[in-house]
């Protein structure tokens, strides 16, 4: 049992006044974020991380990992309270967890919630503490093809399993490779798609990208469809949470299937949204109260938050292990470990134990310290949606523009920020997805540097993506992924064709 | 669900007719964001074409890759564009009606002003400015609640950025007569 050590280790590393008290900062702001409209998880790791540019990259990263958690929290306060999902995978606990504050039961509601969130959350980070090691220890032996077949697969998941239009995924992803490709080109020095700019020489960086992307755009949405914000108010007392905890064991099995379902899609790209409505649809199904849902079930909230914990959660494990991130959130954490000098990536497990190890302590020790805080201070954060949205919209305007300004001290990237947030509103309201573009952003320069680096040393020969049974049965992977829609539905047709003979 | 209710909350208050008439359809605007994309795809195209999209020596070109994926984005923004013009289903849905964009305008134009006043009076001044009008003119709020907030808050993001987590931000006049 190494990692049981080196998790101890970890934690020696964490229980510093210093550290505590960041953590405890973090999942302040996290819950700020995820409570206001307009803001959610990816921004507002987004926006807050400059403050961490000048402290040592393990206090920078437990304070940004806790208001991840905190933000995930934060999102279920608006579901029940307010029946607005603060994000995107808060709209299943909408379904139930509203009309349980309609009923006035929105203390147990939030209760159920934030427990089911600590339980989803737990299952993934000790799948990460015992999974993560061996994937990483696996993933040395990859050179740049496996590496960029890697990447190809992500890619591919995106597009062949994504609900979105294919051409639209598309054209986001190649987007955001291009946008990646300008200013220097790493591996021959020379400059390209610059056109003579002394602003584009630096490139574009992922995070102005992200926060004019998700950030102002979503306060363009915010303003557009006028939010009128009206909702219940709750105080959690103890008695509440002993009552709710008390029954817990009678839902095992759907706490158990959500975090499944969670841990799994949360490890392929992009799958919190997908495993929160799963969770709640499969607890649905297997109910015996099937009628009771969506009329304010507590199982209804179980299910769904279980769920998207786990997979938000889990979507960090492919990112400490392999250098890929398996959502938004994740894909900005990792942004910040290239800030700070790290590689994400096999390397990083053995390079900087103490690094990987204190995040992952920090994530078993801020999520106990979230479920304490949520649970005392709901009535703090309920209030912050009363105040009135004329004063919040500007604020965070200002927060995005300091963020953007802070990553590389230039005023072009407050006016890039800008023009991305035109982008995302416009995208997001035609169905672009973002998500692929944000991927592309940060994955950009490395799938290209392992493309490159696989072509120099078969020399030119594609067939090096098959050249060995590893690196090959990934690219055959990510072939079939990417033409999924297509082969599942020939298979279709030949189930058809089949069952039309028979009978 | 949640989308349902909350559009439907939206649309409660009476506005007159005018108000909702559609300033773009989604057609229109999947047309225009086809063609910006192609041209985007074309012109980087071009220039990656111009850096060398070939093989040197020792292994692809800088322009190599990207020369292909404007290839591909300019495949994926024509096709997106044929579809647009092709599909008739769905054609009238709205972009945006006037009152919509009206909203996004107040705070899209207030942004835009916000980004031009930091170049010239630093982000603290900029940022005092936009919220104390913002909060006047678009959220009606009392003048003195609004200036006593944008003051608080231009005030506590100097102290936290400048002084105690030492991230430089953009300063103007104020602040160099205040000797910072």
């Amino acid at each position: 049992m190494e990692a049981l050590g080196l998790l101890l280790h970890g934690f020696e590393v964490l229980l510093t006044f210093k550290t505590l008290s960041l953590m405890i900062v973090g999942l302040v702001l996290g819950i700020f974020v995820g409570v206001l409209p307009g803001l959610g998880g990816p921004n507002g790791v987004a926006i807050l991380l400059p403050l961490t540019f000048t402290m040592d990259p393990t206090s920078a990263i437990v304070m940004l990992s806790c208001i991840y958690w905190g933000a995930l929290f934060g999102g279920a306060i608006t579901s029940i309270l307010f029946n607005i999902p603060g994000e995107a995978w808060s709209v299943a606990t909408t379904f139930d967890g509203y009309p349980m504050a309609q009923q006035g039961k929105a203390a147990e509601a939030l209760t159920a919630a934030f427990t089911s969130s600590f339980i989803g959350s737990l299952v993934a980070v000790l799948l990460i503490t015992f999974l993560a090691p061996g994937i990483a220890s696996f993933a040395l032996r990859f050179g740049p093809p496996e590496f960029f077949a890697v990447y190809f697969l992500t890619f591919c998941s995106f597009v062949g399993l994504g609900r979105e239009e294919k051409h639209k995924t598309i054209i986001s992803m190649s987007l955001g490779l291009l946008l990646t490709g300008i200013g220097m080109d790493t591996v021959s020095g020379q400059l390209r798609m610059t056109f003579g700019s002394d602003n584009l020489l630096r490139g574009i960086n992922f995070l102005v990208a992200v926060i004019g992307l998700f950030g102002i755009s979503e306060i363009l949405l915010t303003m557009e469809e006028r939010l009128a914000l009206r909702g219940h108010a709750a105080a959690i007392s103890p008695r509440v949470v002993l009552r709710v905890w008390k029954d817990l064991p009678r839902y095992w099995v759907t706490l158990l299937r959500s975090s499944a379902i969670g841990c799994w899609l949360g490890i392929t790209p992009g799958g919190a949204i997908a495993a929160s409505f799963m969770g709640y649809n499969l607890a649905k199904r297997f109910s015996k109260h099937k009628e009771s849902f969506g009329k304010g079930r507590i199982e209804g909230v179980f299910a769904p938050e279980t769920a998207a914990h786990a997979s938000g959660t889990s979507a960090l494990l492919p990112m400490l292990a392999l250098g890929i991130p398996g959502s938004g959130t994740a894909a900005i954490l990792l942004g910040g470990l290239m800030v700070w000098g790290l590689n994400p990536g096999p390397l990083l497990f053995v390079e900087h134990k103490d690094f990987v190890w204190g995040l992952i302590a920090s994530m078993y020790l801020g999520n106990i310290v979230g479920l304490v805080m949520v649970l005392s201070t709901v009535p703090v954060f309920a209030a912050v949606l009363r105040v009135p949205f004329a004063a919040i919209a500007p604020m965070i305007v200002v927060s995005c523009a300091v963020g953007a300004f802070a990553i590389q001290n230039a005023m072009f990237d407050i006016w890039l920020m800008l023009l991305f947030g035109v982008v995302g509103y416009v995208f997001k309201k035609i169905g672009i997805p973002l998500a692929p573009l944000t991927l592309a952003l940060v994955l950009g320069n490395r799938a290209e540097d392992s493309f490159r680096l696989s072509m120099i040393g078969s020399g030119g020969d594609l067939r090096v993506f098959w050249s060995n049974g590893l690196v090959g049965s990934i690219s055959t992977l990510a072939l079939v992924l990417l033409f999924w829609p297509a082969i599942s539905g020939g298979f279709g047709r030949l189930r058809e064709m089949l069952v039309g003979a028979k009978s | 669900m949640a989308g349902s209710d909350s559009a439907g909350a939206s649309r409660q208050s009476p506005a007159p007719a005018e108000e909702e008439r559609a300033v773009a359809s989604v057609r229109g605007v999947e047309v225009v964001v086809s063609l910006l994309l192609a041209a985007f795809a074309a012109l980087m195209a071009h220039d990656n074409w111009k850096s060398g999209a070939g093989w040197a020596s020792d292994g692809p070109k800088a322009g190599y890759f990207p020369f292909y994926l404007s290839l591909l984005l300019g495949a994926a923004s024509v096709y997106g564009l044929v579809k647009a013009i092709l599909h008739r289903a769905g054609a009238g849905s709205p972009f945006v009606n006037r009152d919509q964009l009206r909203r996004v305008m107040q705070v899209l134009v207030p942004t835009f002003l916000f980004c031009l006043f930091t170049q010239w009076l630093g982000l603290y001044v900029a940022s005092f400015l936009l919220i104390a009008g913002f909060m006047r003119w678009v959220g009606e709020i009392a003048w003195w609640k609004s200036v006593l907030t944008s003051l608080l808050f231009a005030v506590a993001m100097f102290v936290t950025f400048d002084i105690a987590f030492d991230v430089i931000m953009p300063k103007g006049p104020l602040e160099a007569l205040l000797g910072f």
